[in-house]
């Protein structure tokens, strides 16, 4: 599959790296060449340097034969105004914009863009993790994977209350 | 008329004063508070702080009962989506929107913008109606960009000099519509012979402006 990817932020370069990596045709468009660096060594993929809302850019970046458009840059209109283009301008069959208002994201989901939004992720998975435990946020929330380092803990707090009360038990039980 | 302007620029701002100067009801939405504040002291407490691509602060600005909507912000993006909330969620009868980049015209007009204002588009006319030029001066689009009108300039090494129009073999869909001469426009007959000094209004598809282009001024 043919993916443009526009903004290679955290969730961007990310995105387009795993996408890379299962054989998928991935170009990248930032306006800031250094973001290409949070790409890993091994991306085979192409990195176009510009505005993903400009449509000459999207044009050079192959928009034409696309068959997917990404955008997931930091600003929620942007990410509008460059879904709407690949949408109508190029014709790309799917496209995706990160809208982090959840808001404008349920009114553009009118306009027939697909939108994903990270504050209801979160929110969403944060509240499967209070109520079910880590284990049921299905990987979005994330266990330790070690025992914290125990040092003393600060005088009055509930953990000093813990451990002293641990330390009777362990007494007793001797 | 009820005008909610988004933007307090200073393409917002005079447009504003002009507005108001007309006798309008205005509400500006600024989302910088030092510069709606500025404003403000000016024009009086019309100026909505805050984000005007929200729906809540539109809401705030009266948008339900506003004629029209004017985003004027100097973001493309911030238009665009200032505007598509006033429509979608406040079926706001008429949405203008400032573009900067007029190749964003043509989107804008798709999405159900009724009217978009390109100054950049503006200027290039100018500077182009100036200097000579060996290209199609477009005109008018319409039907979303299908149709346009454009205007041919017939100078000294145009291919169609002394040809009657009856015996140009225009592309399919384009007509000569208008010939302006000595500053004064006529209209075209089969029976006309072009000149040099000639500016031709025409109409044509899109797709066939090229064609036309070469056929009028040549390569």
């Amino acid at each position: 599959m043919r993916v443009i990817i526009i903004g290679c932020g955290r969730v961007g370069a990310r995105t387009a790296a795993e996408l890379d990596q299962r054989g998928d045709h991935v170009t990248v468009i930032d306006v800031d060449q250094r973001a290409f660096n949070r790409l890993p060594g091994t991306f085979a993929g192409v990195t176009v340097r510009g505005s993903g809302t400009d449509e000459d850019v999207l044009r050079g970046a192959g928009a034409d034969l696309a068959e997917m458009l990404m955008a997931l840059t930091e600003g929620d209109n942007r990410n509008a105004l460059a879904a709407q283009l690949g949408k109508h301008i190029f014709g790309i069959p799917r496209v995706i914009a990160k809208i982090n208002d959840p808001l404008r994201a349920e009114a553009y989901r009118t306009l027939g863009l697909e939108t994903i939004c990270r504050t209801v992720i979160l929110a969403d998975a944060l509240v499967k993790a209070a109520v079910e435990g880590a284990e049921a946020s299905g990987g979005a929330v994330l266990p330790p994977t070690a025992e914290p380092r125990q040092g003393v803990p600060p005088s009055g707090s509930r953990a000093e209350a813990a451990a002293a009360s641990e330390a009777g038990a362990i007494a007793e039980g001797a | 008329m009820y005008v909610v302007v988004i933007g307090g620029g200073n393409v917002g701002y005079y447009l504003t004063k002009e507005l108001l100067a007309a006798g309008h009801e205005v509400v500006m939405i600024e989302k910088d508070p030092a510069r709606a504040r500025t404003i403000a002291d000016e024009l009086g407490s019309i100026v909505v702080p805050n984000d005007g691509c929200e729906g809540r602060y539109q809401a705030e600005a009266g948008m339900g009962r506003a004629d029209v909507v004017a985003a004027v912000t100097g973001d493309d993006e911030d238009n665009l989506v200032a505007c598509q909330v006033a429509k979608m969620r406040f079926n706001v009868p008429r949405a203008i929107a400032r573009v900067n980049n007029p190749k964003n015209e043509a989107l804008f007009r798709r999405l159900a913008i009724d009217e978009t204002v390109s100054p950049t588009r503006s200027i290039l006319g100018v500077i182009e109606h100036e200097i000579p030029i060996h290209d199609l001066l477009h005109l008018a689009d319409l039907e979303g960009g299908e149709v346009q009108i454009v205007e041919a300039q017939i100078d000294g090494s145009s291919p169609v000099i002394g040809k009657v129009l009856r015996d140009l073999e225009l592309p399919e869909g384009s007509t000569v519509a208008v010939i302006v001469r000595d500053e004064r426009a006529i209209a075209a007959r089969p029976d006309t012979t072009l000149r040099a000094g000639d500016k031709l209004l025409a109409v044509t598809s899109a797709e066939r402006e090229a064609e036309l282009r070469s056929l009028l001024i040549g390569e």
